[in-house]
């Protein structure tokens, strides 16, 4: 490949990264400029972070070369990154909040020998030091607890320069952030750049990604795509190159007919603990028969959504399900009575009980429709199980066996059948194929154009714009808790649901 | 496989496993038969009865505690509250209720004894549920706070004094409350028949009504389980209270046999039913666990006890051997589990 003007001061040539059954990485071929801020981009699962796991050390490469200023050499581990002075911030906060912030930056490092005492107050200098690189007024003995997000995230970026980081590699650092806090953050990798350090850069947020950005480097399903200077594109030039040019694959039957409205939503507003909007006075509607897509990245307040659907927030603003109001107090087991019916985002932690048997997850929810007095009446239940493995055809060898032993695709089948079973009128899923094979997702996606077909209105979220392309008939596109556009699938594309992604700041 | 096959679709099992989850039972066997050729006269039905009215005291608290531990939670507090519903029931029967303005003494009959005292006991757990679920206090912190509370308490009712004689007065018509204790019916102590009837409510609950299945939900995922609809805290404290009534029936039995009571009774009785409970394949992760597992834990701490004083054996080897029961059971429990989860794997493959 032609190399852009600028110095390499890593590059990874190469690189392929094997998983039982799926390549991660087919050799890629990946440069860091010196002393620019480069930017990674992909979709979820196109291998960034796995290239940046090798780069780091955490996973050794199963086959390719790291070259650091033109001499090969081997990471493998998180140390061994260290000493040639590349360091990560993870997206999420590896800090104790109860440790102060220099006890953080020197934890599993301290400056201590023998049997004498930590030499705090070393310590101590060397983080106000750190501090004042990155223009931080933090005390070092402060408890990381008491600080804001950003500064948290601040912190985390000083661990890596007082170990004399060359390049630093920073995955996703404003996905939590304030507007004034990712300001704060570009002036810090501003000044660090000039200071000599390579920035590594990964984000889903184009547009921060076209201010803070000199080299763009973008990988599509494990493969090397393309490399450029920022200054040279535009976002459309991401986009297409992101997504590739292959026609997307579409469920939906053209000409399809929906009901009266079932579900509308009126200026739903929730505010958390630390008086932050996650939903932000949002307004939308649902037909009976409608499948309707949430697109927003990670934080976008989708997930928080459907909690205040459910009830299970706190928020303002009116829900109402077929006309009828439905009262902000109204518990979680009414609303799922009245028919609503949610498919949660996180399979693992919110989704199945591991040891319980298949049949006791599918039946849990609607066990108050199969009672005999006050008895569940077991050959009702044994009958609704069994229709619904084979309607959802769910792969089991029997409806007793523990649902942790079934696939991903399998047990996001049962849990969706739990929800199904309740018989609602509105069926929310929250990131619904997470973590399950093309096979199983293709069969998730049949199922819901069957649901809609019978008259369930379908509200579902992603942050994939394939799949919201393939399966939506409206796409509703939420940012920073606000929804920045309401748009039919027809009628647009995928650089403007990108563009509006980053529209609410 | 074809799933439009109802019965073939229900069937499945395995001979280790089946053994394996049986494990209780069995050993329950090994260790009558071991008795049983060891001690002279040891399946002799008096000693055996004898035996099942031990065993019965630790199993309404074993019973009692069982969806407690199954929801994830413990209760420390059922050996107090077991000791306090006997003060109560002994104060009750022992002293009038005196209400000055219409200057009257009240002596209840056993009859009203009997509710107030079950009724104390409930709402003991119930306050327990409530403090955990509302101020989100650890259940094991919750109650050894209460734990405490409840035996102050039952020590201040009397002073730390015994109400003996509680026989009653034929005069004031509150006599009966020995025959609980001492009364059979149909050739059985009353204790045992209310073991088994406390067993069979309690199951019936656990199998049949949705209660149940809420409570091993919430013990395997708590979260899904709010998410699917489940009012996680009133199956809490509805848990926590069953508890608490269980615990207060131990009291009223034990305090019936003795004839009198004592606010120290009980005191560590909640680590003999949560060995039971335990015993009996309840996980204390939570979402695991039977009702007749527990029973049967019930009746091998409780055999084990008594067939090793009979043998002869110093109180100090008979913690020791109880200790080291224990812990094997846990160890097993974990092997099953294990490979319970490797057929479901195996038996999946060959259905996909």
């Amino acid at each position: 490949m032609s190399k852009l003007d600028g110095e390499v001061i890593l590059s990874a040539e190469n690189i392929s990264m094997l998983f039982p059954g799926t390549k991660a990485l087919d050799q890629v071929t990946y440069n860091v400029y010196q002393g620019a801020v480069n930017v990674i981009i992909g979709e979820n699962g196109a291998g960034k972070s796995t290239l940046m796991k090798i780069i780091s050390g955490v996973q050794s490469p199963s086959e390719g070369q790291l070259y650091l200023k033109g001499k090969a050499i081997n990471i493998n581990s998180p140390r061994a990154a260290a000493q040639h002075g590349i360091g990560m911030v993870h997206q999420e906060l590896n800090l104790s909040d109860n440790l102060s912030v220099a006890e953080n930056l020197f934890l599993g490092r301290e400056k201590q020998k023998g049997l004498s005492p930590i030499d705090t107050h070393s310590q101590n200098s060397i983080t106000k030091e750190a501090m004042a690189r990155l223009k931080q007024d933090i005390d070092p003995t402060e408890l990381v607890a008491n600080l804001k997000v950003g500064q948290k995230q601040l912190v985390e970026i000083a661990k890596s320069l007082i170990a004399n980081v060359d390049i630093l590699i920073l995955d996703e650092p404003t996905s939590a952030l304030s507007k004034k806090e990712v300001k704060i953050l570009f002036d810090v990798i501003n000044d660090l750049t000039e200071q000599g350090v390579s920035i590594v850069y990964i984000s889903h947020r184009l547009e921060e990604l076209m201010e803070i950005g000199q080299y763009i480097t973008i990988l599509r399903d494990g493969k090397f795509q393309s490399e450029a200077l920022v200054k040279d594109i535009d976002v459309a030039w991401i986009v297409r190159e992101m997504l590739g040019s292959d026609p997307v694959t579409n469920f939906l039957k053209p000409d399809r007919s929906f009901g009266d409205v079932v579900l509308d939503a009126k200026g739903i507003t929730l505010i958390n603990d630390a008086e932050s909007k996650l939903v932000d006075d949002v307004s939308f509607s649902l037909k009976s028969g409608e499948i309707v897509g949430i697109y927003g990245l990670m934080g976008a307040g989708r997930t928080e959504l459907f909690e205040c659907l459910l009830g299970k927030a706190q928020y303002s603003g009116e829900f109402s399900l077929n006309n009828r109001v439905i009262n902000e107090m109204t518990a979680t087991s009414e609303r799922i009575k009245m028919g609503i019916g949610l498919v949660p985002e996180d399979r693992k932690q919110s989704g199945i009980f591991p040891i319980s048997s298949v049949s006791d997850n599918l039946s849990l929810s609607s066990l108050w429709k199969r009672l005999k007095g006050l008895a569940i009446n077991e050959s009702a239940e044994k009958e609704a199980v069994t229709k619904a493995i084979s309607e959802l055809s769910i792969k089991v060898s029997s409806p007793l066996v523990e649902i942790q032993a079934l696939s991903g695709g399998n047990q996001q089948k049962v849990v969706i059948g739990r929800s199904l079973l309740t018989e609602p009128k509105v069926l929310l899923l929250d990131e619904p194929t997470r973590g399950i094979d093309v096979g199983a997702k293709g069969d998730v996606f049949e199922m819901m154009v069957k649901l809609s077909e019978q008259g369930i209105g379908i509200l579902f979220s992603t942050s994939d714009l394939k799949e919201i392309m393939a399966i939506s008939d409206r796409i509703l596109v939420m940012s920073n808790g606000k929804i920045t556009a309401n748009l039919l699938r027809n009628e647009t594309d995928e650089s403007s649901l990108v563009f509006a992604s980053a529209q609410g700041f | 496989m074809k799933t439009n096959n109802k019965k073939s679709l229900y069937n499945g099992g395995n001979v280790a496993l089946l053994l394996l989850k049986m494990r209780t039972f069995i050993a329950l066997f090994i260790i009558l038969g071991f008795f049983s050729l060891t001690v002279d006269g040891f399946l002799a039905p008096s000693s055996l009865i004898i035996m099942i009215k031990h065993i019965s005291i630790n199993a309404f608290l074993a019973l009692g505690i069982t969806f407690v531990i199954i929801t994830a939670g413990i209760d420390l507090s059922i050996g107090a509250t077991l000791g306090f519903c006997g003060m109560i029931a002994g104060y009750l029967i022992s002293n009038s209720l005196i209400i000055e303005p219409l200057g009257i003494a009240i002596f209840p009959s056993v009859w009203v004894v009997v509710p107030v005292v079950i009724v104390i006991g409930g709402l003991i757990g119930a306050l327990n549920g409530l403090i955990i679920t509302r101020y989100k206090v650890a259940p094991f912190i919750c109650t050894l706070g209460t734990m405490y509370i409840i035996r102050g308490a039952a020590m201040l009712l009397s002073g730390g004094e015994t109400f003996p004689g509680l026989q009653g007065n034929p005069e004031l018509g509150n006599t009966g409350f020995d025959a609980i204790g001492a009364g059979y019916l149909l050739g059985l102590p009353i204790a045992i028949w209310l073991m088994f009837i406390m067993a069979a409510i309690i199951a019936y609950i656990a199998k049949k009504l949705p209660f149940g299945r809420h409570v091993y939900a919430i013990g395997d995922n708590e979260r899904a389980a709010e998410l699917s609809g489940i009012k996680v805290n009133n199956v809490k404290v509805w848990v926590y209270t069953i508890a608490g009534l269980c615990a207060a029936v131990a009291g009223i039995v034990v305090t019936s046999q003795l004839v009198a009571s004592h606010p120290a009774t009980g005191t560590a009785f909640e680590m003999n039913a949560i060995a039971a409970v335990v015993l009996g394949g309840t996980s204390l992760a939570g979402g695991r666990g039977t009702i007749m597992g527990t029973l049967i834990g019930a009746f091998v701490i409780g055999i084990l006890a008594d067939g090793l004083v009979m043998m002869g054996v110093s109180e100090f080897w008979q913690m020791v051997i109880k200790g080291l029961v224990i812990i094997i059971a846990v160890i097993i429990d974990q092997m099953q589990n294990k490979l319970q989860y490797k057929a479901a794997i195996s038996s999946q493959k060959l259905a996909s």
